[in-house]
């Protein structure tokens, strides 16, 4: 196929995502509900059907009760809260996101299941209440107390254990949405062409493509 | 099962080939320009990635950000269907030892999934113990595989750049891309403690070959396989044309048992199953070639007993199996403390890598035979499941932003900026070196499992000796060197004697060759220099099984090189009413 006509094919695609966003903006009755989408009620793209088959199963199961999810849901936006540059934790669907990945990966659960445990015993003997109930204060020092693993006191190892897999799966779940790649920058995912690192970066490391790189290079006509 | 049959089919076929991979695809593709009448078969169902796409979704258009299952073992978005564990279709280990075999059930196979690392063997690669003493030398040399070389490169498209190198044959290269910020980094380092670094050899179209196939428009997702067919796997750029050609059948989901013989035991068809429906079938042919990858063509031959032949097809030699070899692998990691912080600027590139290092020592002057390449990776790619994992043991050993350090770990607005500021920073490298061939390094048919099929299923037997260890030793410590001559550090991937420093299980590179080797000699050998069975003159085998010796190179290139060559000696062959 000619270079152009894919990339255009590839950049038509593109707009016409942006003009069908556009439209919806613009309506002014709320529209009809959308058929299910085959690919999101497949869990993916391309899938075989044993893929289809455990995306099926698993996310007919539900994992955290509503109690483990209201404390996570505190939890994740304590780790990843808004700023000025983007949204938080749940405005990312992290955790959704949680509830899916504890399913998929099974050896999860009982660390996350345990440590939420774990968390509201802390919190009823310090506080009288479990971390949900707990004053922002208060989540705040028992998050304190578990979060730092080179300062925090032996006796609560367990908790700093729960507090890294959590911080882990919350930043993995944030930074992988449509949110937080846009907070990264990350610029790539799309058509273009390679020509190497731009000038102003190499200025700043004080590096250049030698002679012949630059003379065997692929090169673009623009 | 009172209407358990087997249904013969009546079509008789010039050639039949067993697999749709490199070797499978490339008989097929050559039959098909030659007007010979096909069949191919393939375990799989049929892909095409222009049609079952992953390539430029988002992570978040997967439920696990891209994570790997057992399904995918690459990762949500990864091409291949299968991995090192098939639902119904075990292996079992042997003595304690252990191989884990990586199966792609697919059209085009491992093909649609793989690096694109296209590297020759060298002139001395073909000879090894006419060097060291170890091994076998091939029954043909460089000079023989040459001319597939050239033609493979010219019809499939390779880049990099002439460098006269004397066991690193230049291909008829397409220009390559300019090296990454952290490839230029790797190169300075390394180059100054005499280490190559050379561009990458990657088959991927830099420059459009044909009207069939799209130039690569740097997505880096070659793994995903590319809807322009910017890369080469064997389903989108041999098989799709070989099908077109009107001269190939092919037939998907056909789970093959055996090769079928006559009185006489000679090879007559193949007999599969199919696994869509569990019904028989028998189909015939002149000329039988397996491609169905090292171990599982000689899971076939294995399984393709009769009176003529009690211990196997083609096994007189009784060396089917024997001699299984995959490339020795280890790996090391860290952080480049000059990149955190970094500008953003897309920096994707080809799928992999753009620069590489071939093997550059002598082995006579090191405590180990065989030598191996280096692969890199870095810099700002799309995150996925696992961005972000051990944060706490990163943000605590560096000044952050604003110059000041800060504890380990931590929550909210300065913990969100942690994961930017060091977004990119990251690298990796690996060696992939050449383990000397064993006749004690073997796969066999286990006498008391069957899969779900019934098929009688392999038992492997593997271990490394000392060899590769000491050259995982000499991999870990040229890595450290490296990454501490560009001011690295190193975050993982350091090891000792305790783990064979850090050396890979068998199997785990899918680089695993050796168990139909060719030879001069029929009691030592099992396919001639035409990887024709010394046995059969009507059976071939033409995938990484043919191999006598792995070399530092990835097979995939010399796979497709000799299944040209065998496939010109087919056809010549039948020409001369000779098969």
């Amino acid at each position: 196929m000619d270079r152009r006509k894919y990339l255009k094919t590839l950049a038509v695609g593109t707009i016409s995502t942006g003009v069908l966003l556009e439209s919806c903006k613009t309506e002014t009755t709320p529209p009809p509900p959308p058929p299910p989408d085959p690919v999101k009620e497949q869990g993916g793209h391309d899938r075989q059907p044993n893929e289809v088959e455990h995306f099926k199963k698993i996310t007919g199961e539900k994992f955290f009760d509503d109690h483990e999810m209201a404390t996570l849901t505190v939890l994740v936006d304590i780790i990843i809260p808004r700023d000025e540059k983007s949204g938080s934790a749940t405005d990312a669907g992290v955790p959704a996101f949680l509830e899916f990945i504890v399913k998929d990966m099974p050896r999860h659960q009982l660390p996350m299941r345990g440590g939420l445990k774990w968390l509201d015993l802390q919190c009823m003997k310090k506080f009288s209440n479990p971390f949900v109930n707990c004053t922002e204060a208060q989540q705040i020092e028992m998050v304190d107390a578990i979060a730092f693993p080179e300062r925090a006191k032996p006796e609560v190892r367990q908790g700093v254990a729960f507090f890294n897999t959590l911080r882990d799966l919350t930043a993995t779940g944030f930074y992988t949405s449509e949110i937080g790649i846009k907070d990264l920058g990350y610029e790539g995912n799309r058509a273009n062409q390679w020509d190497g690192v731009p000038q102003d970066v190499l200025d700043q490391y004080g590096l250049k493509y030698d002679e012949r790189t630059l003379a065997e290079s692929v090169k673009f006509d623009s | 099962m009172a209407d358990f049959q087997i249904k013969k089919s009546s079509k008789v076929y010039d050639v039949i080939v067993v697999g749709s991979g490199a070797g499978g695809g490339m008989t097929a593709y050559m039959m098909a320009q030659a007007g010979v009448k096909t069949l191919l078969l393939e375990a799989g169902p049929m892909y095409d990635p222009a049609k079952n796409v992953t390539q430029m979704k988002w992570p978040w258009e997967s439920p696990r950000r891209g994570a790997s299952t057992t399904f995918r073992p690459f990762g949500d978005f990864d091409a291949a269907y299968g991995g090192w564990e098939i639902e119904g279709e075990p292996y079992t280990q042997k003595d304690g030892t252990r191989f884990d075999w990586f199966r792609s059930r697919m059209l085009g196979g491992r093909t649609n999934h793989w690096g694109r690392i296209s590297l020759r063997f060298g002139p001395k690669d073909f000879k090894r113990k006419s060097i060291d003493g170890l091994g076998d030398d091939w029954p043909i040399g460089y000079e023989d595989v040459a001319p597939y070389y050239d033609k493979v490169d010219q019809l499939i498209g390779v880049f990099g750049s002439k460098e006269n190198l004397p066991n690193d044959p230049d291909s008829i290269f397409l220009p390559p891309p300019k090296p990454r910020l952290h490839e230029l980094m790797i190169k300075e380092a390394a180059t100054t403690i005499g280490i190559p670094v050379i561009p990458s050899r990657l088959s991927i179209l830099t420059k459009p070959i044909n009207k069939d196939r799209g130039a690569c428009f740097y997505c880096s997702q070659c793994n995903r396989g590319c809807t322009v067919y910017g890369d080469f796997s064997s389903s989108s750029v041999l098989v799709k044309p070989a099908l077109n050609s009107g001269h190939v059948d092919v037939i998907a989901n056909a789970m093959v048992r055996e090769v079928v013989t006559d009185d006489t035991g000679k090879p007559v068809g193949i007999s599969y199953v199919d696994k869509t429906n569990l019904q028989e079938y028998q189909v015939n042919g002149r000329v039988i070639v397996l491609a169905a990858s090292a171990c599982e063509s000689a899971r076939l031959l294995l399984n393709s007993r009769s009176v003529s032949h009690p211990n196997g097809l083609a096994n007189s030699s009784n060396v089917v199996g024997k001699y299984l070899h995959d490339s020795t692998g280890a790996s090391m990691g860290g952080i480049l403390p000059k990149l955190i912080g970094r500008k953003r600027y897309n920096e994707d590139g080809v799928g992999g890598m753009h620069v590489y290092t071939p093997w550059w020592l002598d082995n006579k002057k090191l405590d180990f035979p065989r030598g191996y390449h280096i692969e890199y990776w870095g810099g700002i790619g799309m995150p996925g499941y696992g961005f972000g994992f051990g944060m706490q043991n990163l943000n605590g050993k560096y000044p952050g932003r604003d110059g000041q350090m800060k504890p380990a770990g931590g929550y909210g607005a300065s913990l969100k900026d942690d994961y930017r500021y060091f977004y990119g920073a990251t690298f990796g490298m690996a060696g992939r070196g050449e383990a000397v061939a064993r006749e004690d390094n073997y796969c066999e048919i286990d006498p008391n499992t069957v899969d779900k099929y019934g098929i009688p299923v392999l038992r492997f037997h593997y271990k490394w000796s000392e060899f590769e260890v000491k050259q995982a030793r000499h991999m870990k410590a040229t890595f450290e060197e490296i990454i501490q001559k560009m001011g690295g550090v190193i975050t993982w991937g350091k090891s000792g004697p305790e783990d064979n420093y850090g050396l890979e299980t068998p199997g785990r590179i899918i680089h695993e060759v050796g168990t139909t080797r060719m030879g001069n000699d029929p009691k030592k050998s099992v396919l001639n220099r035409y990887n024709q069975a010394h046995d059969c003159r009507n059976l071939f085998v033409v995938d990484g099984g043919p191999f006598v010796s792995q070399a530092d190179k990835n097979p995939t290139w010399t796979i497709l090189a000799l299944a040209m060559r065998a496939s010109e000696y087919i056809i010549e062959e039948m020409k001369k009413q000779n098969i």
